[in-house]
């Protein structure tokens, strides 16, 4: 269907994805060196339409395109969510209102 | 009566320290505790590995406990690349463990303890249902932009549809929709038969 970016790209791109989430120390991680090994096997390959190949390029950006979007949904989960409820008062701010006071307290307090 | 109270209180409280259920002798099968939701996890492990079992299925092992499913099996990978996806997505957690960040180990945990207890058949009759009531073979007639845009957007989708599996399905603009012939949905059948039952998982599963 949409044309797959190529696999150099591709290879980049999880890399820079697993440093962003895992910090300096990626290129000690698991993934790290499975993915190298996977992208150096098959590299070369000695037939046409190698299936093995295609398969794995298919996985990588797969995988590539899961660890974007989760990076991303982190980042708004962050952004809209954190907060929780807040008070009446800075929920009024937020649209420029402030709340009613009353001085000499509401009727039926005591 | 207060004290019986407090009395009932008493071993109560004991099954739910996380010490007295898993002792230190058999630290090694602790349980990850899914549990509790609102709280916050914070990170309890420095690090993650893999580690391969008999019949070739792999394991997560945070420091030295194993990883198991929330519903209490050991968590076993089919291959060594959904392994290391399952350790990537727990070593990327910081201070705190964020369950919804975690998305293939949810599908694994899915896949493994199959709460509904579905088998392949239900869920492949389950994905087949939605063909009959498809958003893409219900257009409207009016108005103009919005049938053409049904046009240059949909029917490239169905059109390899019908070409890539040779089936009929066929748009309509009334309120029934297509008739799918039986042997269409045998096409499909056959299809997603040949996946096998983790995939089926990944498929089917709704992502909340």
């Amino acid at each position: 269907m949409a044309a797959m970016a190529p696999a150099l790209r591709v290879c980049r791109g999880i890399l820079k994805e697993l440093r962003a989430s895992i910090g300096p120390t990626y290129n000690k991680s698991l993934a790290y060196n499975y993915v190298m090994d996977q992208f150096r096997k098959n590299k070369i390959t000695g037939e046409r339409y190698c299936r093995a190949q295609q398969e794995a390029h298919h996985d990588s950006n797969t995988y590539l395109c899961l660890l974007g979007s989760t990076r991303t949904h982190l980042a708004l989960h962050k952004l809209y969510h954190v907060k929780g409820e807040c008070s009446q008062e800075s929920a009024a701010a937020m649209v420029g209102l402030r709340l009613p006071t009353q001085p000499g307290g509401k009727g039926w307090e005591k | 009566m207060f004290r019986r109270l407090v009395r009932l209180q008493g071993p109560l409280g004991n099954i739910l320290s996380p010490d007295k259920v898993c002792p230190r002798n058999q630290q090694l099968r602790c349980a990850v505790n899914y549990s509790s939701a609102l709280a916050e996890k914070r990170r309890f492990y420095k690090d993650v590995s893999i580690s391969q079992s008999e019949g070739g299925l792999y394991e997560v092992n945070l420091d030295r406990r194993k990883l198991k499913t929330p519903g209490g099996k050991l968590f076993t990978a089919p291959n060594e690349a959904m392994a290391i996806a399952v350790a990537t997505e727990w070593d990327a957690q910081k201070d705190t463990l964020k369950y919804y960040t975690m998305h293939l180990t949810t599908l694994c945990n899915t896949a493994l303890d199959n709460p509904t207890h579905r088998t392949k058949e239900q869920m492949i009759s389950a994905a087949l249902k939605f063909l009959e009531t498809d958003t893409v073979c219900y257009r409207v007639d009016e108005p103009p932009s919005l049938v053409e845009l049904q046009k240059n957007e949909w029917d490239p989708v169905l059109h390899w549809i019908e070409n890539r599996y040779n089936v009929t399905i066929g748009s309509s603009s009334n309120i029934l929709g297509p008739e799918i012939p039986k042997e269409t949905k045998d096409t499909f059948r056959q299809h997603l038969k040949s996946y096998n039952f983790w995939s089926m998982t990944g498929k089917t599963t709704d992502p909340t």
